[in-house]
């Protein structure tokens, strides 16, 4: 007999050692995420997955569930702070969706537009980020980096390259790669890393390679972000 | 000159052999690397990564994280004036000003022939003795004009530091009321005696018995977190103590540090021996570099008393020594998941938990993590034993409770009471006059107005870690509370989006309200955010970050209202005001260079 713990009264089997998040969307439920992957390890930065245990609002993708755990995660109440907290990531960064290649690829985008979000609310910070073309396959905007740091797990552990890593502090926390210049095209990075497949956003892009699925037609715009449940479906499509 | 390879190996070499080349002990590497050569190299990069067989994004990354490290070059004297509200009250901004005007200096950046830089930085816990500043990492304490004055003319004939008057770097201990912790006579080793003779279990029993709660300011059941470690299965078992004392308004741990270290160790060494623990390790928060030396002094002593290390008192079994860590400027390695992080060379951002520390701390081993103040306290009731202990203070505060005050009174300094002591009896005892409001337990703790003097400092009422900032009329409560968020917004560790982006959405309205575009709209936008931190975010830092506001804002109305000079939205950004740059470009400031908010735009 598996465990179950029930989220928002659904019964959901778990193994011992799946997280909630990993339990959920094995079963088929969506719960908002962005720094969750379901090949790295836990994060729990963006908080995004935060859901109501026992009256304690906590991320849903670090925490193991118990046997008959009551979990909320489709509350009013927990999208809206969502949808507060997608809006902060959109001010902290500079994301022009309409003349992103990612749109409609893009995981903070979707969920934007699942969570309802009509306006990015609070005042801009517009930060001055740059922009890294020395590589010859691959491009990095950081004006949309969300700090996920997807990039920076997959390099490390499976890629067993360490080309990302998350610098500074605070609101000046940003992306490095691994060079002594600070430019991509001097660390060891390829186009066949699982680093250059893995970010929800913008940054990681192919160069060569512009609006080839016309906008439109990408990921997102066929089904919203709940209806692919795990994150690497929205890949499998591109 | 040789390769870089050479020139870094010199003063490099010494330090990883010190640190036996273990990646683990980066941050201490990268502080001394910094000490010998003014800032980290992207040689000395270059050699640590070759030599720790580590990635230079880990250096980088780690460096960058902590306000002392740099990896640029920095001035040859670097000053950063402490920015608590009690050095601001006390005149700290005038003197910075000072100094810039002496120097030719700017505030942030370094001065053209790389003499000096001048910047601000978090409490360095000088409230006591303030305005202070912190040279190369040096505290200098009682700034006037005249010193600034002094101070300048040394940097302007690049006097070596060892050579400055002394007085300049004195700081007292300031102890005006004491009670059991701050009594004299303890003599090193009695605690220890009394331990051995009670066994690891009596000894557990005792702290049991005492009640006592941690003094860092969670206030959880010592005797349980000592249990639960003990029990905890691992390979090691680890002791830390926290010093990082980075609450502003805080100072006691330093305190005790200075003149009661031997019972601060022996304390750490009692629980080595009821956790069966034989390494311990004191997190000492960088302001405090200058008593380094002195520590391991105390340290060396008690090793040569049998204290410490081999055989401890001669028990064949005993074995347990104490180094030393020094933090890097940055507030977050207080919380203790954090300061595990930062013992453990990396960046200090706190963990996810569960676990906890008590199962899975320093290197992932079971591990106490207790404030200084704690440790002390342990030393008595392992004398004196736990009833003795519960018999002082109240039911759910036992013991005896160190007060850091500063601010509006006449003796700022160190006082300790018996917990359940009154605001109004503390007021009343530094000679503070004319109070309009006490921060308890430093910009995260409590606000408290005049009308609640009565409340009592303990678990049940005021909880505290030991700040006691005092207010009188003349102050306005709504700039304190300002630079409270402009503390958090620069401390969040930036791990997690609401605190992240939130303390700094705060403090821009903070500052919109400030420069006079408020509205009530504002403060039901600083509500909602302090809702959101709340629920959001990934530790203490970011639950606690909108406190001030909020305890301000109900308790302060009026300074509030002063602000609000709108009564519908107003947006912070003001068109003439963003000219500012253009007109001062220009040299122009006639009328034609300003635009009158009250016409439409064309
Ligand atoms: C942001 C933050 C900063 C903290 N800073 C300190 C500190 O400087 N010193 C301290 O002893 N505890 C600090 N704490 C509390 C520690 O996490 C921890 O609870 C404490 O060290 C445990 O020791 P105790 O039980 O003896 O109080 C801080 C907590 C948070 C969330
Ligand atoms: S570059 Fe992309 S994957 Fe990497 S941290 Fe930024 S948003 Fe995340
Ligand atoms: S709440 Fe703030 S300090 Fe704590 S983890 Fe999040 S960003 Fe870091
Ligand atoms: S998905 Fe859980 S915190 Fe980001």
């Amino acid at each position: 007999m598996s465990k179950t713990f029930t989220l928002d009264g659904k019964t959901i089997p778990f193994k011992d050692g799946q997280t909630i998040i990993q339990a959920a969307l094995d079963a088929g439920y969506y719960i908002p995420h962005l720094c969750h992957h379901p090949e790295f390890k836990p994060h729990g930065s963006c908080k995004l997955c935060t859901v109501v245990v026992s009256g304690h609002q906590t991320a849903s993708c670090t925490l193991q569930p118990a046997e008959g755990m009551v979990v909320e995660s489709e509350t009013e109440q927990l999208n809206a702070e969502r949808r507060a907290l997608t809006q902060m990531l959109f001010v902290e960064g500079n994301h022009f969706c309409p003349s992103c290649e990612k749109s409609g690829d893009c995981q903070l985008q979707a969920t934007a537009y699942h969570l309802g979000m009509m306006t990015t609310h609070y005042d801009h910070f517009f930060p001055n980020r740059p922009l890294d073309a020395s590589h010859d396959d691959y491009l990095l905007d950081l004006n949309r980096c969300i700090l996920c740091s997807l990039c920076v797990r997959a390099s490390r552990d499976v890629d067993g390259k360490n080309v990302f890593a998350l610098a500074g502090r605070g609101a000046q926390t940003h992306l490095i790669v691994n060079a002594r210049s600070g430019r991509l095209a001097d660390t060891d990075f390829s186009a066949t890393d699982k680093a250059a497949h893995v970010c929800p956003v913008g940054v990681i892009l192919p160069k060569k390679r512009g609006f080839a699925v016309p906008i439109g037609e990408r990921t997102f715009d066929k089904q919203p972000i709940d209806a692919y449940v795990d994150s690497r479906l929205a890949r499998k499509e591109s | 000159m040789g390769s870089p390879d050479t020139a870094c190996a010199s003063y490099l070499d010494p330090i990883l052999e010190r640190y036996g080349y273990r990646s683990v002990n980066l941050l201490q590497i990268l502080r001394e690397a910094q000490e010998s050569f003014g800032y980290i190299h992207p040689d000395a990069v270059d050699y640590l990564m070759l030599k720790l067989d580590i990635p230079r994004t880990k250096i980088e990354g780690v460096a960058s994280f902590y306000s002392f490290l740099h990896l640029e070059p920095r001035g040859k004297y670097r000053v950063l004036f402490s920015d608590n509200i009690t050095d601001r009250m006390l005149g700290s901004q005038a003197l910075m000003e000072r100094m810039c005007r002496n120097l030719w200096a700017e505030a942030g950046k370094i001065t053209e022939d790389g003499l000096l830089s001048v910047d601000t930085t978090s409490c360095t816990g000088m409230c006591d003795q303030g305005p202070a500043l912190l040279l190369n990492n040096i505290a200098l304490t009682r700034l006037t004009e005249q010193r600034v004055d002094d101070i300048c003319s040394l940097i302007r004939q690049q006097v070596p530091l060892h050579a400055w008057p002394t007085e300049f770097f004195q700081v007292t201990d300031n102890i005006h009321r004491k009670d059991l912790l701050l009594s004299e006579g303890f003599v090193p080793g009695a605690a220890l005696e009394a331990a051995l003779h009670r066994g690891a279990a009596g000894m557990l029993a005792e702290l049991e018995a005492s009640g006592l709660r941690g003094r860092g300011g969670a206030g959880f059941t010592t005797a349980v977190k000592w249990k639960s470690c003990r029990n905890a299965p691992g390979e090691q078992h680890y002791v830390v103590c926290n010093a990082d004392e980075g609450e502003p308004g805080t100072f006691k741990d330093r305190v005790l540090l200075n003149s009661y270290a031997d019972k601060v160790f022996e304390g750490m060494t009692l629980c080595g021996y009821v956790i069966g623990a034989k390494q311990g390790i004191l997190y000492l928060r960088g302001e405090y570099r200058y008593l380094l030396d002195k520590l391991n002094a105390v340290l060396t002593r008690r090793r040569a008393q049998n204290l410490l290390g081999k055989n401890i008192l001669g028990q064949p079994w005993f074995d347990f020594d104490i180094t030393i860590h020094l933090g890097a400027g940055a507030y977050i390695c207080g919380e203790e998941s954090a300061l595990l992080e930062s013992l453990e060379g990396k960046r200090g951002t706190p963990r996810n938990r569960p676990p906890f520390p008590v199962t899975h701390g320093y290197l992932n081993q079971p591990t106490v993590v207790n404030n200084v103040e704690t440790f002390a306290a342990t030393c008595h009731i392992a004398t004196a034993g736990g009833a003795c202990y519960a018999d002082i203070g109240t039911a759910k505060s036992t013991g005896t409770k160190i007060m850091s005050v500063s601010g509006d009174c006449a003796r700022p300094g160190i006082y300790e009471y018996p917990f359940g002591v009154s605001v109004r009896q503390v007021l009343e005892d530094c000679g503070a006059t004319h109070t309009q409001a006490v921060q308890v337990s430093g910009p995260s703790g409590v606000t408290v107005a005049a009308h609640e003097f009565d409340r009592q400092i303990g678990f049940e009422d005021l909880p505290t870690a030991g700040a006691f900032m005092v207010f009188d009329r003349n102050r306005d409560l709504f700039e304190v509370a300002r630079n409270f968020v402009h503390f958090f917004a620069h401390e969040s560790c930036g791990f997690c989006t609401p605190c992240r982006v939130g303390t700094s959405l705060l403090r821009n309205l903070m500052d919109k309200l400030h420069n006079g575009h408020g509205s009530p709209y504002d403060i039901k936008e600083i509500e909602n955010l302090n809702q959101l931190l709340l629920s959001m975010s990934h530790c203490g830092l970011g639950h606690t970050a909108c406190n001030p506001v909020l305890n301000t804002i109900v308790k302060f109305r009026p300074a509030y209202e002063a602000r609000m000079l709108h009564q519908e939205f107003t947006p912070a950004f003001d068109l003439d005001w963003s000219l500012q740059a253009a007109r001062q470009m220009t040299g122009r400031d006639d009328n034609l260079a300003h635009l009158s908010n009250t016409e439409p735009l064309p």
